[in-house]
């Protein structure tokens, strides 16, 4: 409210750049439906194309398997779904999104879940013995959003190619903080979202290998290879493909820098008693989280958002009223536990002053969350 | 000073916060989650713990611009109101959760947790006064009579009230916060007033309470103990009822009877005329007190429903707790609900009561 904001929650939603507002600007002045045959029409394909092919470069892809929808929720929605079928079974890990997990409410006990251990990684080896006659597909996330915590995706892929069925990553949180080759990676089906790395609401993509056949879920014009239907929005494929080459050109020197950073939060927190990190190596550089004991994640974020800091609990709200963390139940922790949990999540625009911010009013908060806690 | 305003998605709560940032607090609004189920939608009839009432509240808080969250109370609520609630009609009296709610929720847990969490007070939207006096708050009746809500903030002391604010305080009138609602671009301006108990919006108590306590059938006798007619469940009945008695037996008199007395121990009923059901002295326990406790006997005015008629009476302290003599009898006071004491238009104190009698 006061003096200039600390917005350490990137993993939610990363501010969108210049350079991408002014690739959008000029890209909303093209008229046409990239799917009409006139002139008008082929002049908005002609730009929304190279937005494809831009993003199949960055991302090792085919720019034929870039599937674009309006986010990572469509994305994973679509590859679950699509891979499922009218009676196929899909394993999902138990720290997926709710956009991985809760196929569950469509397809019921079609869905199998994957336990992690507690550092929340799946186990590769379990997964031979999970697969059935009837399962299509495993999905695990490449990096836990609450957690940041990378998956053995590699290994997954592997796995699951061995026991015959297809592999599908939720990478929304690892695009643009980790180097992702889609070819290199021998997944299945990758999802992808702009803006969390600095693109726009509205737009992200599928990538889905030549050769993957899936079920369209919806129905419509059949625009995005008749899996996604829905004419695609010309301007926000610009935002992406912009948004996307700036966090690939800059990734690995990025990737040093929000590692640094990362380092400095871990070691001031050290000095602020019962502070537990959870996010363990091999992790985004991008996202710390943490469990503060004895607290209620909603009271320190209000607290630090009173002291000028943006920050997540990392985990849901039903009805606005903060839950504890699924991903951290899953990986053992307690109730107490996993419901005094905060994620900061940094982007391009995080400073070591952002860090020493929140080092600052860290332990103030604490005490006073504590003491509401007893209260 | 940093407020905390309680803001249950209705129109007044939200003008009560919008007066605190005129005034020039840091207002910060909570939002109180105290329905085990909050994805209940609720169409009509409107309570403050919906989802439908969670997200006028946060728009309402957006558009003052004020920091919003929402606090998830359904535990402590569950067991300092519901659970009261059942008890105290399992035991054959009839409660005010709304009291209880004040009491134990809305000026505790969330006043100990803003404090706590550096809040020097907390804002609501009843219609009540409070001034400072020699050191001590007062709490006083709205001038606005017909919304005034002093009754079901009798219950706060002294500590409670010190750090209570409302906005809406002395004379306001429902009509000029719904103007100012609208001058305001709270959308929530028209929205209708919530009448019944929130944790159960079909407003069908009976049916709560047979779910809760179960229901079996039992007698209903008159005030000579003959058997007049028979009833589903005790609970459906509340003292001074007088329609669904569905009675078998027609009154010898040919008057209408009321329900006397309800044994929840025996599972009776009992039935008779009017004029059995006056009483003047009502025996109070877990006296409260808003400023210090009185021993009296004093002359002072007694309120025993939220805009029942307040009647001339002495009160004293008693043994355990607090005797209230009217000067008239009076019809309707049922065990289990709040007896109010006022001084004029200042409320003294409050107790629950235990027995009422002729």
């Amino acid at each position: 409210m006061h003096g200039p904001r600390v917005f350490l929650d990137h993993a939610a939603s990363s501010p969108v750049s210049a350079p991408v507002l002014a690739a959008m600007a000029d890209a909303w002045g093209v008229p046409g439906n990239p799917s009409s045959l006139h002139t008008a029409g082929r002049a908005a394909r002609r730009v929304l194309e190279q937005a494809r092919e831009s993003v199949a470069a960055d991302l090792g892809a085919h720019p034929g398997e870039v599937i674009l929808c309006s986010g990572g929720t469509e994305a994973n929605n679509l590859a679950l779904l699509g891979a499922a079928g009218a009676d196929g079974r899909i394993l999902v890990s138990a720290v997926e999104h709710p956009s991985v997990l809760e196929a569950r409410r469509v397809l019921g006990e079609r869905v199998g879940v994957l336990g992690v251990d507690a550092a929340g990684r799946v186990d590769p080896a379990g997964i031979a013995a999970a697969v059935g006659p009837a399962t299509r597909l495993v999905s695990v996330m490449w990096v836990n959003n609450e957690t940041g915590v990378v998956q053995p995706v590699a290994e997954v892929t592997a796995a699951a190619h061995a026991a015959g069925v297809w592999c599908h990553s939720d990478a929304v949180q690892a695009v643009g903080h980790l180097p992702v080759d889609f070819a290199g990676s021998g997944l299945d089906l990758l999802s992808l979202s702009a803006h969390k790395v600095g693109g726009p609401v509205g737009i992200g993509a599928l990538l889905v290998r030549r050769g993957v056949r899936l079920a369209a879920p919806g129905f419509g014009g059949g625009q995005e290879a008749k899996l996604r239907s829905g004419t695609v929005p010309v301007a926000l494929a610009v935002g992406l493909a912009t948004a996307l080459r700036l966090a690939v050109t800059r990734l690995s020197e990025e990737s040093v820098r929000l590692a640094e950073l990362g380092d400095r939060l871990r070691a001031g927190l050290a000095a602020v008693p019962g502070v537990r990190v959870n996010t363990t190596s091999p992790a985004s550089p991008a996202i710390v989280n943490l469990t503060v004991d004895g607290t209620r994640a909603d009271d320190l974020l209000m607290l630090l958002d009173a002291a000028g800091i943006d920050c997540s609990t990392g985990s849901a709200c039903t009805a606005g009223v903060h839950q504890p963390s699924e991903v951290l139940l899953a990986m053992g922790r307690s109730l107490a536990e996993a419901s005094g949990s905060l994620r900061f999540s940094f982007g391009p625009a995080t400073t070591p002053g952002d860090i020493d911010a929140v080092l600052g009013a860290l332990p103030a908060a604490v005490e006073r969350a504590r003491s509401a806690f007893a209260a | 000073m940093r407020v905390l305003a309680a803001m249950s998605g209705g129109v007044d709560s939200a003008v009560a916060a919008a007066r605190l940032v005129d005034a020039g607090h840091d207002v910060t609004g909570v939002h109180l989650a105290l329905s085990k189920n909050p994805l209940t939608y609720r169409s009509g009839a409107r309570g403050c713990c919906s989802l439908e009432d969670s997200h006028d509240a946060r728009r309402a808080a957006d558009v003052l611009g004020i920091p919003f969250y929402v606090w998830d109370l359904s535990d402590r609520f569950d067991a300092d109101v519901v659970t009261d609630f059942v008890d105290e009609y399992a035991a054959g009296r009839t409660p005010n959760p709304c009291l209880r709610c004040n009491e134990k929720i809305k000026f505790a847990a969330v006043l100990e947790r803003g404090t706590a969490l550096g809040f020097d007070a907390v804002a609501t939207g009843h219609y009540a006064r409070t001034r400072q006096v020699d050191g001590r708050v007062q709490l006083l009746r709205s001038r606005e009579e017909r919304k005034d809500q002093s009754y079901v903030l009798g219950v706060l002391n002294q500590a409670q009230l010190r750090r209570s604010i409302f906005p809406l305080g002395p004379d306001t009138s429902k009509a000029e916060v719904r103007e100012e609602a609208a001058a305001r671009g709270l959308y929530l301006a028209r929205k209708p007033d919530s009448h019944d108990i929130c944790f159960i919006p079909s407003g069908d108590t009976a049916g709560f309470l047979a779910g809760r306590l179960g229901e079996q059938a039992g007698a209903i006798v008159d005030d000579r103990g003959e058997l007049v007619g028979t009833h589903a469940g005790a609970h459906r009945f509340t003292v001074g009822q007088r329609h669904g008695l569905h009675l078998s037996v027609p009154a010898a008199d040919g008057r209408p009877r009321y329900v006397l007395e309800v044994s929840t121990v025996t599972n009776t009923v009992t039935v008779g005329p009017k004029e059995l059901l006056a009483v003047s002295s009502l025996s109070g326990i877990r006296p409260t007190w808003t400023e210090v406790p009185v021993d009296g006997p004093w002359r002072g005015l007694a309120q025993w429903r939220a805009h029942s008629e307040p009647m001339p009476a002495t009160i004293a302290a008693s043994a355990d707790g607090v005797q209230v003599d009217l000067d008239q009898p009076a019809h309707g006071i049922a065990p289990g609900q709040a007896v109010v004491y006022y001084d004029g238009d200042r409320v003294v104190g409050s107790a629950t009561i235990a027995r009422a009698a002729a």
